[in-house]
Parts: C-alpha cells; structure tokens; sequence
C-alpha cells in the first residue's frame, strides 16, 4: 500500500462501466474515478486501458477526466464499532453519510466506516507475556463493543513474531496502537484495534468442522421440519410475496446466532428501515438485551447503483467472517441473492461477454459457489470454534424454481426452504412448501432434540410428513371425485394433517406471542398434534363415526394453543393435553359401553 | 460547449444517434439536435468517449437526415423546473407545457434522474389511509409513503378504480387531502381525458400536475416521464410539505419503451427480450417514494401495471411484485360477473398493513379479522373447485356454507359502487356479518374476545339468505390458482372444525 498513487484519464462511460488508461494498474484494484471521485474497482484488463465497475452513478463524467489507482483491492475495515450500525454495498456509513449529505446519499462522498473519534474500553489479555510468539488470530485484549457482544482483539492474518508490548487497560480510540509484534526480519509492527481486509479473500482459519448443533431459529416448519445447522447453507427462494424477507427477518430476530448480519441486497429501502426501527425494541430471548446489540446491516437498495450490490455480499460475509474468527456463531442473511446475480449479469452484459443462461453469464454457478463456500463451522486461529451461517434468499423470475440462479443455489445449499404462492395465498405462513422442501441436517439435528428436548423428535418428525403426505394424496382424489369417495380412516387422516398444517406449521410473524416458539413449545404442539390424531384414529378404528370426532370443541381449541400459550406456558399446554386425553379417553369408554350394550 | 453545433452524426437507429469526434462530452447530459426542417429534438448522453458518443433521442430518430443533423450538448443534465405553478398544469416527458399555456418559470432546477434515498434518512410508513373501497382498506390496507400497484388487464376498470381512490383517500383523522402526480405513459387519448375530465369533475383539478405521454407520442420519452413526474412529486412534498399520490398509467407501457431501446442499444436480454436491468430500472422509480424522517411531506405511489394476456408472471407485473409493497389484482372473472371492483384478494397483497391497522389506527380485531377472511375465502373458493366438479349438491352442508360465504363475499365484500365510499368500521362490521355464516368454531383465526364483541349468531336459514341462498352456489367466479395443488391451510380437508 506503500506505493506511489498513479493518476490515468477517463476514455469511455457506458453506465457504471468506466474505461480507464492508466499504465500499471492491477486487477481488482480500486480506482477513483473524475473529479468527483467516485469509487469503482477494475474488472479486466487489456494493455494500459482497464475496465472499471463504479459503485455510484457516472452522470457527468466525461472523457478526460482523471482516474487514479489506490493501489489496494476492495477492503472492509475490521474493528470494534461494527455492531448495531447500517453500511451500504461499499461499508460506509449510512447514518453518517445521512448527517453529512442529507437524505439523499451524494456522490463520491468519503466517510471512513468506523469511528475515529470514539474511545474504547480496551482490556489487554493478562495471559500475554512480552516475548511470547504469536501469530495471526491471537487475542490481544477485549472491548465490550456492546453490551452483548464482547469484541476480541486478534492479531490480524499475516502477522507472526515475537510480542513486544501490549497496552495497559485504558481508553483508545482505533487509531492508537494497542501492540507491537517484532517480524521474523527483525521490523517492530504496530497492531491497532483495527485492520483492512480484501472482501474477495476469504479469511484464515485453522481448519473446517462438521455442523454439530441446529441453528434454533424459534420457527416450528424451519426447527422441527427442516434444520439449518451453525455453519450451514441454506435458501429461501419464492415468488414476489411469498415470504422470504419476513423468514430472513425472523431468523434474524429469534435465533440463537451471537452475530446476525443482513444484508440488504437490491431490495427494499423500507425493509431495513423496518429493521432498523424494531430491533433496537426487541429483546433477544436468549440474553435479554435488544436485538440491534447483536445485529449489523449492509443495505444496498433496489434504487443504489448496482455494482455495489455486487459487493454487498462479499462485505457482510467478511465482516461475517471477522466475528467468526472471535469465536462467535455468526448468521448472514443475504436478501436477495437473484439481485446479486443480477448485478453480476448486468456487468459481464455491458463487458460483452458471451451469456449462456437468461442473459447471465458463464461463472455464475461457480461465483455462487464460492459465495456459499465461505459459510462454515470451524476452528479458529486463536479463538476456539465459530461459524458462518449463511441463508440466501432467491427471487426466481415468475416464481419459476428451474431458472438458473434457483436450480444452480439449490446443488449448493444443504437446506431448502422452498416458498408456495398457493400457501401464501392462502394466507398459510410460513409459507415454506413441506413437500418442495429439504434439509441435510435432519440426522445431526436429531442428536440435539433427542439430547435437549425429547427423544421421540426424529420419530414424531416422520410422522407428521408422512401424514402430510397422505393427505396431499387423498385430497387429488377428493379433488377428482369428492369426499365421498373416501373411507372415514382416510378423512381423519385429513383431519390430522390439518391440524398439523393449523396448529403447528402455520406461524404468524406477527403474532406477539407466537412469533417465537422455542424447541420445548414446538415440540408440545407437534406431539399434542399427534396425539389427537393418534387416538382419534384409534377410535375410528374401534368404529366411532369420524363425524362425532370433527364435532368436537377441541380440533378447534388446539388450533389456538400456539397463540394462546407462550414458551414459558409450557405448563398450560400440559394442562390443556390432560383435558384432551380425557375428552378423548370419555369418547372411548362411552363407545365401549355402547358396544357392549349392543 | 454549449454554443457549439456538431454535424457528425454517422448513424440514427431505434431512438439512438451515434455522433464521432465530439470529445469530452459529459455522460448523462442533455442535447439538443436540430433537424433538416429546422425542428428540434431533445436528447440524452447514454455512453460517451473522445471517438463516439450515443444519445438516446426523446422524440426518436424517424426521418433524421444525417447530414443536416445539428447537436448541441447542453452541459446539463436532464431537468425541470419546479414552483408552485406546476400544480393544475400539464407537461409532456420532459416537462414541457402541453396545455398550451406558457413554460413554468423559475430558477430552481432538478435533474430527474433524482439520487437514491438514504435508508437511514427513511423512516417506516404507518399511517392508515382510508379509501373506502372494502377489499383494500380491510384486507390490503395502503399506508401513506407505500408503493401498492394495480395489477390489471386490458378492459377491466383499473382506471375507475385509481379515480375513485384519488377522490376518496383520506386520512383518518386529518382533513389534509392528497395532491395528486399524474404520470399517463403510453395511454389512449380517451383514457388520459378520463382522468383529465375526473380530476376537473371531483374539483382537485387545482391540486394535480399532469405528465402526458400518449400512445401516439414518441416512445423514448416514456422513459424520461416518470423521473420527470416524481422529480416533481418529490417537490411538492419535500420543498411544499404536501402529501402527494403519484398515479402513473401505465407502467407496461413504458417497460415495453425500455425493451425498443434497449434492443437497438444491444443490450444482453434476460426474459422476453427485456434487459437484465429492467428490475433495477423500475426500483429506481418506484423506491422514490416513501416517508423521510423530519420531513413533513410524503410520497404515495399506486401504478397501473397491465398484465399482458392477465399473465402476473410476465417480467412486467412479476418484476414489480418483486420491488413495491403489495399490489392489488384485479380479475377478469369477477369483472365478468359485474362486480365492481373486481379485486381478486388471494394474490392480493399490502406489506406495510401490518404496521398502519389495529387498535391505535383502525380497530382492534381488523388484523385477525383480515387473516380469517382470507382463510374462508382461500377454502371457499376450493370448495367452489369441488362444487363445479362433483355439484353443489354433493358436498356437505358444512361444504355448503363456504359456498354461501363465496358469493357474498364477492357480491358484498368486494363489490360496491363505485361512488360508495365505506369507512373502515363498515368494512369489519360487514366482515362480521359474513362470518356469521359459520359457526364460532369454525372461525380460528380471531381471538375469543373478538367473538364474543363482534359476532353474531345466525340460524341456518339466516345464513344461507345471506349468500343468496345456497342455490346460487356453483357459480365459479373466482376458483382457486391451482386445482390440483391443494395443500393449503384448512383447505384440503373436506369436512372440519366445525
Ligand atoms: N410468517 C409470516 N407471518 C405473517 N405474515 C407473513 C409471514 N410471511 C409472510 N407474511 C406476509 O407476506 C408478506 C410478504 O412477505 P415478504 O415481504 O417476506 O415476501 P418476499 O418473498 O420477501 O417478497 P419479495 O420477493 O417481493 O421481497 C408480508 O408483508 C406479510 O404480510
Ligand atoms: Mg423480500
């Protein structure tokens, strides 16, 4: 980064594609661009002229005009200050950009992403001696960033040797230098409490683990029906509508990541507005504290230049990845990954290169691919284990799955969640389609409820798909010829996998206290679900009329159980159970009696 | 620059004008290009070095001599000028006079390109706004800052319905009434006197500022139009504090503009000939509206969008699914039935209802209320599938109430008159009346409260009255999306809670 700044000049605009001369250029390297100064980064190459993607709109500039190499790739800063805050594509600042310019974000305006100015609490780690050998990923000390999320100093990748110092505890802002390292060539490095990092370098890390434990996101079809694991990769693709953002922003609220990072990716302003508004209210289940401590947002909207969106996933999975390396669970929700295809399409259409798919390019699968490759469980160069979990939403053009960006995501992923415009039209959310749907996570996750919850979950799971199941079956032939056609054992089969779409797949956002189900409610509300129609087809087997048992007040209660009793009410579902078997169990012995008589 | 004239005009096709040797000119700029006969064009920089510049020509390229062709490049970008005066006018797409009445005057200039919102300077819109019309207002309510389009098809009353929303929406506790952007891109004649004749009729004519693009005026300005119009939107409510509802008719109109350039640009096509940008060419316009915080002045947006052959699937309407905050569809099938508005609730949808309904806004029991009708009607309209194949007769009576509720529902939730304007109390209480239809039980989705405040018990004969009784069940309005998927919530039992 040493190197001298270079100055070339402008020769041809075609959107955000910027032709430059500038001898010596490498790259990727980030170039400014005219006299306003507006960011872009070179995309290929050819002699002295170079191709250069800007991330904000090139009105105005004109042939001529300066260019000048920064000598260094796209980089995010990594540092105590992340959290709680909103980036754009390019991790500036929004909320400082917003005070400097106003509502509308101006051009080539230059904000550094983290705070200068501001003063942390640094604590140096007692168990550092001077002299002692370190290496990259070691911790120097601690800030508590916010009150939840205690930020570890680590040696940045790339440094080893030998300690010199260490600051004492005291207030620094990031600029001072907490620590010195001498190098193998005998040259004293200075540590800050922050550091640069290329977005299209994956960071260091000792070595990959296997997922161990599910990602509890206190959604009952995501949990119970199809388990995402910390580390795991999984999409949410749907047509307009169906509910992707709102599962995203659930995951988001209510799971059991220490880190959740949105990355707001050619999509609505108002979303992460919504975002930004409610989570600094809402309390975190598992710590108590409001979710914005443990949350930060990378927003490059619909509206933002598009070459920026491109970045903005790249960005939110470095800083994803910095947290990681901390030894923390960390959860990217990218929404949506399609309008990152499409920065990407819209780049290699203005470079003219050859489209294979629907206009995209050659790379895209293996673009995704290496995207969806930096998720991961693993074991960190100085901190223990951490993760990447990364869930990309997928906006498949007309809500049709067999599009390239859909079918390519889904040879990646591991888990599945696929979206129903029937469902969601029906207003069933969320409107994840059980039959469409998959998870490879469904074994490990298996040891967890077993050990933590209960051991019939894996057996209880089957149960109600395959109960699903029949019912899609049946209800083709109600649908060709009636119901009617069918035996009183099969409609309560229909009865049963109602009540299982009812009272236990569907989940309103919106519902207060339904929003959030931890593993104990959902498992009461699967099993209680079971249970009914088990012994409800007990009883049709003994030959009560299936038609007395759609009669009963309690197909209709226990459809409200979820919304009537919080996690914490466990008891009051139990109660509720109790009432149910005896209802049930009454059904029973007056039947039995009848017979006898009889 | 600006003085200076350019005769290197070295090619004119599909809107564009290829120019060599006109250096350092400024990407984006405005030009302006005199033609043989003296006529004068408007134009825009769109790709620019030393060797060649392109401009995409407004009014089109249609019998340009190469030869006699005279450009000059304005040094500017493409703007207008704004005052107070553009209110009760009418422009062209470029913001010039089209009522015969002289250019507005003023010395504050906007190029309509506009610049991207700060999501941070954004602030949530949740402000119910009542436009008396029942589907909308109860079950897909509008917001003042939302972007809700009209899905619509070729014959249907998509412009009867947006005039009766600009005359009836209100807010519900403010008399602050709306001012109004008018954006006609591509329409018929008769269609923008429509409109013209409406706003001057329901007297707010005082209060509109209309930009009019019609089906027999050059393509390429459609692109410029609805920048043109929301530059002025953005004006009126941000420099004049108002609370503006930008109409724009019809965005089909203007995407297919964008498809004729884009093709005679080369430009890679994604879907059905459109350009992989499409979608972000559109967010650019719809996500210039919405609320901004210490601002007191608001954007609402309802574009037209036609379906081409009623395909919501197609790039057009899919596309803007994808970027605005719901859309209101409108279905041939109810329309044929004589039901006004035909608004097809099932793929019907308000994302920022959540936040402008309830107990502070509207009533307490209206979200709850808007789930469960939306769960009886989704299962009544499979039942309606049924009916039409075993009949009517055949089902259950349990069965035969869905249909009951079917038919009321269309005939007296969705259709009112068309200068029927129902408060949003009327609208749930008529929500009740139709749930009454079932019994309690049946009805899972609003709370016990909600029942013992709001219904109201009907007997047998009560209840099928209300539908018209039970014989006019098999009509088949609207069926269900898919017959054969059938997956839905409580849909594909055939008998249930109650
Ligand atoms: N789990 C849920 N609970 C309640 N409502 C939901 C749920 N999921 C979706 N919805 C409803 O569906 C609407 C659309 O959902 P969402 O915005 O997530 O769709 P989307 O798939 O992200 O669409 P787009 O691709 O256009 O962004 C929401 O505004 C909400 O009204
Ligand atoms: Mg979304």
């Amino acid at each position: 980064m040493s190197e001298p700044q270079r100055i070339g000049v402008v020769r041809d605009i075609n959107g955000p594609i910027v032709t430059i001369e500038l001898p010596g250029i490498r790259h990727g390297e980030q170039v400014k661009i005219g006299e306003l100064g507006l960011f872009g980064e070179v995309i290929s190459l050819s002699g002295d002229r170079a191709v250069v993607q800007t991330y904000e709109s090139t009105d105005g500039v004109r042939p001529g005009e300066p260019a000048e190499g920064l000598g260094w790739p796209l980089s995010v800063e990594l540092g105590p200050g992340l959290m709680g805050g909103i980036f754009d594509g390019v991790q500036r600042p929004l909320e400082k950009i917003a005070l400097q310019s106003g509502d509308y974000i101006r051009r080539g305006i230059n904000v550094a992403s983290l705070d200068r100015d501001r003063k942390w609490a640094f604590e140096p780690n007692r168990d550092l001696a001077p002299g002692e050998k370190i290496g990259p990923g070691k911790v120097l000390g601690t800030v508590q960033e916010t009150e939840t999320v205690l930020h570890r100093i680590l040696v940045p990748p790339g440094v080893h040797g030998e300690l010199e110092e260490v600051a004492p505890a005291g207030e620094y802002d990031i600029e001072e230098i907490i620590a010195r390292v001498r190098g193998a060539s005998g040259r004293s490095q200075e540590l800050r409490m922050y550091h640069r990092w290329p977005v299209r370098t994956p960071r260091p890390y000792l070595r990959r683990d296997d997922g161990v434990a599910p990602l509890i996101t206190g959604q009952r079809v995501i949990d119970t029906f199809f388990p995402q694991l910390k580390g795991g990769k999984g999409a949410v693709p749907g047509p307009f509508g169906a509910g992707k953002t709102v599962v995203q922003q659930q995951i988001a609220r209510w799971s059991n990541a220490d880190i959740v990072i949105y990355v707001g990716c050619g999509e609505r302003g108002n979303e992460l507005v919504d975002v930004l508004e409610t989570f600094p209210k809402l309390e975190d289940p598992y710590t108590g504290r409001s979710l914005m401590e443990r949350t930060l947002l990378v927003a490059n909207t619909s509206n933002m230049p598009v070459v920026a969106r491109e970045a903005s996933v790249y960005v939110g999975i470095t800083m994803a990845e910095y947290y990681r390396d901390m030894g923390y669970d960390v959860v990217v929700l990218a929404d949506s990954t399609s309008r990152w295809a499409e920065a990407l399409r819209e780049v290699s259409g203005r470079l003219g290169q050859m489209p294979v798919e629907e206009g995209y390019p050659a790379y895209l699968a293996s673009r995704l691919a290496a995207v969806y490759e930096r998720a991961g469980r693993v074991e960190t160069h100085g901190a223990g284990s951490g993760s990447v979990t990364l869930i990309g939403a997928v906006s498949p053009p007309g809500g049709d799955f067999s599009e390239p960006v859909t079918s390519h995501t889904k040879d990646i992923i591991e888990t599945f969640w696929a979206l129903s415009k029937e469902l969601a039209d029906a207003r069933h959310y969320p409107s994840i389609d059980w039959v469409t749907s998959f998870s490879g996570h469904v074994h490990t996750a298996a040891h967890w409820w077993h050990e933590n919850v209960d051991s019939n979950w894996e057996n209880r799971r089957r149960e109600a798909l395959a109960l699903l199941a029949r019912d899609a079956e049946l209800s083709r032939i109600v649908n060709l010829v009636g119901p009617e056609a069918l035996s009183s054992a099969q409609r309560w089969d229909l009865e049963g996998a109602a009540l299982i779409k009812e009272g236990v797949l569907q989940q309103s956002a919106l519902d207060e206290i339904d929003t959030f189900c931890s593993p104990d409610k959902q498992f009461a509300l699967l099993d209680l679900a079971l249970m009914i129609y088990d012994q409800g087809a007990e009883l049709v087997k003994r030959g009560v009329p299936v038609q007395e048992l759609q009669r009963l007040p309690l197909l209709s209660r226990v459809r409200r159980i979820k919304s009537l009793y919080s996690s914490e009410q466990l008891d009051d579902i139990e109660t509720f159970r109790d009432e149910v078997e005896q209802t049930l169990e009454n059904l029973r012995q007056e039947y039995a009696k009848h017979e006898e008589q009889a | 620059m600006s003085t200076k004239e350019y005769r290197t005009a070295v090619e004119a096709r599909g809107g564009l004008l290829v120019m060599k040797h006109t250096p350092g000119v400024a990407f984006g700029d405005r030009v302006s290009i005199e033609d043989h006969s003296g006529g004068v064009r408007n134009g825009q920089v769109i790709r620019s070095s030393n060797e060649e510049v392109l401009i995409l020509v407004f009014e089109g390229v249609d019998d340009l001599d190469l030869e006699n062709t005279w450009v000059r490049f304005l040094d500017a970008p493409v703007e207008i000028a704004l005052s107070p005066e553009l209110l009760g006018r009418e422009f062209n797409g470029l913001g010039e006079p089209r009522d015969g009445r002289p250019p507005v005057l003023s010395s504050l200039r906007r190029a309509v390109g506009g610049s991207a919102i700060n999501p941070a300077a954004r602030t949530y819109p949740r402000e119910f706004i009542q436009t008396g019309i029942s589907t909308i207002d109860g079950l897909n309510s509008l917001v003042r800052g939302q972007k809700l389009p009209i899905f619509t098809g070729s014959g249907l009353p998509h412009n009867r319905l947006a005039a009766q929303i600009v005359r009836q929406a209100r807010l519900k506790n403010e008399d602050a009434s709306f001012s109004i952007v008018f954006a006609a891109m591509g329409v018929s004649y008769a269609d923008a006197k429509f409109f013209r004749d409406e706003f001057a009729s329901s007297g707010v004519l005082r209060n509109v500022v209309m930009f009019i693009n019609l089906a027999d005026d050059p393509p390429v300005e459609r692109l410029t139009l609805p920048r043109t119009a929301l530059t002025a939107a953005e004006y009126l409510a941000y420099d004049l504090d108002r609370h503006v509802l930008v109409v724009m008719t019809d965005m089909t109109y203007y995407a297919e503009a964008l498809r004729e350039v884009a093709t005679s640009k080369g430009d890679v096509p994604a879907r059905k000939g459109y350009p992989g940008y499409l979608y972000s060419d559109l967010a650019e316009i719809y996500e210039r509206c919405g609320r901004i915080h210490h601002r007191h002045g608001s954007i609402t947006m309802m574009p037209v969008v036609s379906m081409p052959s009623d395909d919501i699937t197609h790039p057009i309407p899919d596309l803007t699914g994808y970027i605005t905050e719901g859309q209101i569809v409108l279905s041939r099938e109810l329309d044929n039935q004589g039901i006004y508005p035909p608004v097809h609730i099932s793929p019907s949808l308000s994302r920022l209802m959540k936040d402008g309904i309830g107990k502070d806004d509207t009533r307490e029991d209206h979200p709850r209320v808007a789930a469960q009708l939306y769960a009886l009607y989704a299962r009544a309209l499979e039942t309606r599938n049924l009916a039409s194949i075993i009949g009517a007769d055949e089902l259950s009576s349990h069965d035969r109430r869905y249909l009951t509720f079917a038919d009321a529902f269309d005939r007296r939730f969705v259709g009112q008159g068309e200068n029927e304007e129902r408060s949003i109390e009327a609208t749930l209480d008529l929500a009740w009346e139709l749930m009454s239809i079932f019994p309690k039980d049946g009805l899972t989705r609003v709370s016990e409260a909600d029942i013992a405040k709001h219904y109201r018990e009907l007997d047998e004969e009560q209840a099928s009255s209300l539908g018209g009784g039970p014989a006019s069940g098999v009509t088949t309005a609207v069926q269900s999306h898919s017959r054969r998927k059938r997956r839905t919530g409580s849909g594909a039992q055939p008998s249930g809670g109650g």
